[in-house]
């Protein structure tokens, strides 16, 4: 036995990796860095606008204080209504969100061309921002909550549908042969065999995304689709910072008891 | 006790009283959410009509400014390819500030208050802030991904690192091992596969908030779809709501096939 064959066996030094892999793993991460540099170079970046950065953020900041709390008032309206466009908007994803999820999972789809179409609507569906689809909305129904709502539900949709369609395709097929065996037809076979086993992660998943809804429901207002949004656009386009300080901490306030809400739902569910 | 001798499906609260009083809650709040809300409803009833001219106008979708279409992507994309980097590398420190099981309670106090305030507010409010002290650009959507992704990638490791195996931990620190090689021996190995999962995660989710700061003048091709918008230039909006589509969902195929991988 050579020296060196000893040494492959047993090396002195323990590595992890052997030296291939170890290469490999080298040309990875030189890849990784260098198309991130890559990107980062190519963008059209003038660097000398983050140099006073800090002192532009300070400034913000020192604007931002003390709050204008006299605003509060003004706000409770536009909050509650930002409160009203997430849940309204997750109920009409609730009621859509169903029927598409049979039709996106493979084992209750009708047929593979309906299993396609509902498919291409789930991924349509999510790949749209809300703000986006805000945008399309506010020029069908104009700016206003109306078009929150639908913005809201045409992304929520994509979500709860995906989310739900999977926990169909993972449901127990003894349940559901049980049922077919006595007989039934197709509508009592979703009715009575699938949907009560999907019905937590239905719930569950709504509760979830209306958090969710909450947060996105912010912002809807740059775009005009209703909600806190308008002031906050508005307050920050006339540099009142003191009235923004205000809007920011409403809206933390209600992000964060609706992240609590949500999570107390979930755990009672499941 | 009588059995009944129909069979009826037990619903999810079983308690009548609770029942009807959820229901009747549910419709209340209906009432009382849709009459506070100010809508427009001559507007509003005007959006069936509205919605079909749009649609018809959207169709075919134009491509002929396709240079201006590709440039936007390809911003978009880079913003969302450098944030996700330079986010996984900043997440690291922070993700471990924020392990309870690591850090003394006011470090983990400090990175935790940090994390859930930068989670809260939404991407495009962040823009703005950032719009307002780098000005408009890229630079300024650049600073909004990374601080998402920041704060989403270090959640995760944080969570990662609580639920790990303590007793490896135990076992490298009994060798006399300083914290660095701590977090290299014992730390690193059991987190990684998840911190590298969760940063491809968010690359493909940093590619659809890519689309999106633009509305607020942070860059990508959000920019030019909402130009297209106020223009009523609904050929051309719908061209991009296309290839938005396509950019994103090969992003998704893209980061699934690597998380397979990872596994």
């Amino acid at each position: 036995m050579t020296a060196s064959a000893k040494g492959e066996k047993y090396p002195d030094i323990w590595r992890k990796f052997s030296p291939r892999e170890t290469l490999i793993r080298y040309a990875w991460q030189l890849a990784i860095v260098f198309v991130a540099v890559w990107s980062l170079r190519h963008l059209d970046i003038t660097w000398a606008y983050l140099l006073d950065a800090h002192i532009q953020a300070a400034d913000l900041l020192t604007r931002m204080y003390p709050p204008e709390w006299g605003y509060f008032e003004d706000i409770v309206q536009p909050l509650l209504e930002t409160i009203h466009i997430a849940t309204l908007g997750t109920i009409v994803t609730f009621i859509i969100a169903l029927p598409l999820a049979f039709l996106a999972a493979r084992n209750t789809t009708p047929n593979s061309i309906t299993w396609i179409i509902g498919r291409f609507i789930l991924v349509a569906s999510r790949s749209i921002n809300t703000v986006v689809w805000a945008l399309v909305f506010v020029a069908i129904f104009g700016p206003g909550p109306m078009a929150g709502i639908w913005a809201i539900a045409a992304r929520s949709l994509g979500f709860m549908g995906k989310l739900i369609g999977e926990a169909i395709e993972e449901v127990d097929t003894g349940t559901v042969e049980a049922i077919e065996s006595t007989g039934a037809g197709r509508l009592k076979v979703l009715l009575v065999g699938v949907l009560p086993q999907v019905m937590p992660v239905i719930y569950g998943t709504t509760v979830y995304r209306w958090d969710i809804n909450i947060r996105e429901s912010t912002v809807l207002g740059f775009v005009g689709a209703g909600g806190i949004g308008i002031q906050l656009y508005s307050s920050i386009n006339q540099f009142q910072w003191d009235s923004v300080a205000v809007i920011l901490l409403a809206i933390f306030g209600v992000v964060v008891i609706s992240e609590f809400v949500s999570a107390v739902v979930r755990q009672k569910i499941t | 006790m009588s059995y009944p001798t129909t069979w009826k499906r037990p619903g999810l609260i079983d308690n009548p009283v609770y029942r009807t009083g959820m229901w009747i809650a549910a419709g209340l709040y209906l009432v009382w959410s849709l009459g506070t809300l100010e809508m427009d409803w001559g507007r509003v009833s005007q959006g069936l009509p509205r919605a079909a001219d749009m649609v018809s106008r959207m169709f075919p979708p134009d491509f002929s400014r396709w240079n201006l279409l590709v440039n936007g992507v390809i911003e978009s994309v880079e913003m969302a390819v450098a944030a996700t980097f330079i986010g996984m590398v900043l997440a690291i420190p922070l993700g471990l500030c924020a392990a309870r099981n690591l850090m003394p309670t006011p470090v983990y106090a400090v990175a935790r208050a940090i994390i859930v305030l930068s989670r809260t507010f939404h991407e495009v409010i962040i823009a703005i802030f950032f719009v307002k002290i780098v000005g408009f650009g890229p630079l300024a959507g650049l600073l909004t991904l990374i601080v998402a992704s920041i704060s989403f990638i270090s959640k995760m490791i944080a969570e990662d690192i609580e639920n790990m195996n303590m007793e490896q931990v135990e076992a490298v620190r009994a060798t006399g091992a300083s914290f660095p090689k701590l977090l290299i021996y014992a730390i690193q190995p059991q987190v990684l596969p998840r911190y590298l999962g969760v940063s491809i995660y968010r690359l493909d989710a940093n590619i659809r908030h890519s689309t999106v700061v633009g509305i607020v003048g942070a860059g990508g091709i959000g920019m030019t779809l909402s130009a297209t918008f106020k223009r009523y230039d609904y050929d051309f909006s719908l061209a991009i709501l296309i290839t938005i589509i396509a950019l994103v969902f090969i992003g998704e195929i893209f980061s699934n096939w690597v998380r397979g991988r990872l596994r």
